[in-house]
């Protein structure tokens, strides 16, 4: 009796059917995942990165494989918010699934022009604000990797935003709870983590780094446990909700992730492994859950913490 | 664009560490010279990008040479075993109305050139083939191509086999007059290609992850417009001579 088990989830600004959101650089804007699958079965999409201008990105190799794994530093390619508001969102407004626009920039001015464009499109339904990015007023760090900086983004973009304003946090920070707390605390309405664990590889020909930026963003599934330990740790210490990234190629690892604390999740590489994966993991979690004794999705978050 | 669990007929090696598999599909009627498949590696994260050699009524053939963990994997695989196959992918070589055409392959830029040959030769075009390789044992389908009625030549670097050079030097000394090209190899071979003919195509290669347009893993700059580019996967793999910046 599958049908009896509720995968809908309520966050901020997004009424989800079912938990399961490509991650954003993973789904571009839908186009090409649209000729395989109909995009309304999601839950929802995290779209690709917009800027204020257009952005070519990094030069060439940008990706190269791992164990468990791949580096990617494609370097926020996107062609800017105007083109995405004129080209993108239009055509994304035929599906009936939530549109989280996840916002870049070089510096918080950059991330608050972004909002600003967007708010007055119904497409899209909450932020999610990419602080992993290099800043160029900081010295080239990350905002995400200072909890004042970090911080002061979040509350530039609130004061902004007229949407839901969800953080996706570095996980490349020694303390990600430090960091969670003092988003929630500048306003956030949720958090997305965790982004890419800094790596890099060597071309054996060249003795030189395979990725034309040197370093890149490890993600798949080797990046799974170290996600699920940080939704668990922030979790128990934040009371806004927390949409988990990090490996999920199945319906039992987004299980792994409600348990852990996480209230929804997004998919990212797998999708390049099985560009079907999200819809077969939407029909694996229901599999899933009905399997350990459960009935919806909500009944599984934080369980393994919240013994309520 | 399908998923398909396709079971390999053969896999054979044909050149020095250079394999030829055939695999049974149900698409090969939708399969054009120059697309290519992301073939998923047990074992292995990312799908591999190979171009399609040649297509039969339901079946096709990929070449591809063992460079790395992964495609040694692939060299392993026997007939009868399944391949997890999804493609085709990309934009393949346009056939135009030409009385003559100059194919130029440089080693694993070769195999998407055969299936390119064979539809030349079937609308009756004279194709002329330049093939250039490292040395004579990396040497394969030189006959192939001949029993498609191309006239071939082939090059190496150590002129260990045919004449001795690049494909250029092979151009000149068989005196191939054809100034519309199409060509798939090494970026050097590309370049020097690009300094002599502004008529044709070339096929790029590039490291890919989703194949089909979604990460941006594979882009080139277009040469004319500054802020315009192309995803080698997606609008490519196959570009018209100087549309876009060679890297």
């Amino acid at each position: 009796m599958s049908s009896l088990i509720d995968l809908s989830m309520e966050l901020p600004g997004l009424h989800l059917k079912n938990p399961i959101i490509p991650a954003s650089g993973c789904f571009g804007f839908g186009r090409e995942f649209a000729q395989l699958y109909d995009l309304s079965r999601l839950g929802g999409i995290a779209i690709k990165s917009a800027t204020p201008q257009p952005r070519f990105g990094n030069e060439l190799p940008r990706v190269a494989e791992c164990e468990g794994g791949m580096l990617n530093a494609i370097g926020l390619q996107n062609p800017g918010v105007d083109v995405i508001i004129a080209k993108e969102l239009p055509w994304l407004a035929q599906f009936d699934t939530e549109i989280i626009a996840n916002v870049a920039g070089a510096c918080e001015e950059d991330y608050v022009e972004v909002i600003r464009k967007l708010n007055d499109q119904p497409v899209i339904k909450a932020y999610e604000l990419n602080i992993s990015c290099p800043n160029v007023k900081h010295g080239g760090i990350g905002l995400g990797t200072q909890a004042e900086l970090a911080a002061k983004v979040t509350r530039m973009c609130k004061a902004a935003a007229t949407k839901p304003v969800w953080v996706k946090l570095s996980p490349n920070v020694t303390d990600i709870v430090a960091i969670a707390q003092a988003v929630e605390a500048a306003g956030a309405d949720g958090l997305v983590m965790i982004n890419t664990l800094m790596g890099m590889r060597m071309d054996l020909k060249s003795a030189k780094p395979l990725l034309a930026n040197v370093t890149g963003g490890l993600s798949g599934p080797a990046i799974k446990p170290v996600g699920l330990r940080m939704v668990y740790q922030t979790a128990q210490k934040v009371h806004i909700p927390i949409i988990g990234v990090g490996g999920i190629t199945c319906g039992e690892d987004v299980l792994e992730y409600l348990y852990a604390g996480a209230s929804a999740v997004e998919v990212g590489m797998y999708n390049f492994v099985d560009p079907f994966c999200c819809i077969r993991i939407i029909d694996e979690l229901r599999e899933a859950l009905k399997t350990y004794g459960l009935s919806s999705v909500k009944e599984a978050v934080g369980r393994s913490w919240n013994n309520e | 664009m399908k998923s398909e669990l396709c079971e390999i007929i053969s896999n054979e090696q044909i050149a020095q560490a250079t394999y030829r598999m055939v695999v049974h599909t149900s698409y090969a009627a939708k399969m054009q010279a120059g697309q290519f498949v992301n073939i998923a590696v047990q074992g292995f994260t990312l799908r591999r990008p190979i171009s399609i050699c040649a297509v039969e009524a339901d079946r096709f053939t990929i070449i591809y040479k063992v460079v790395g963990k992964g495609t040694k994997a692939l060299s392993k695989c026997e007939a009868g075993n399944t391949l997890d196959v999804f493609g085709p992918l990309g934009n393949g070589y346009p056939i135009e109305q030409k009385d003559a055409v100059l194919i130029v392959g440089g080693g694993v830029g070769v195999p998407p050139l055969y299936e390119l040959a064979k539809r030349y030769r079937a609308q009756g075009s004279r194709v002329d083939v330049v093939l250039g390789f490292n040395d004579r044992v990396s040497v394969f389908y030189e006959q192939e191509f001949q029993d498609l009625g191309c006239h071939v030549v082939v090059a190496t670097m150590d002129g260990s086999y045919g004449v001795q050079g690049t494909v250029l030097d092979a151009i000149a000394q068989a005196h191939i007059t054809s100034d519309f090209v199409c060509a798939c190899g090494p970026l050097p071979m590309l370049k020097a290609l690009e300094q002599r003919y502004t008529e044709g195509y070339f096929s790029l290669e590039a490291r890919m992850a989703c194949g089909m347009g979604a990460c941006m893993a594979c882009v080139a700059h277009d040469r004319h417009e500054a802020d315009m580019y192309h995803r080698i996967c997606k609008e490519g793999p196959v570009f018209a001579i100087g549309k876009v910046v060679l890297v």
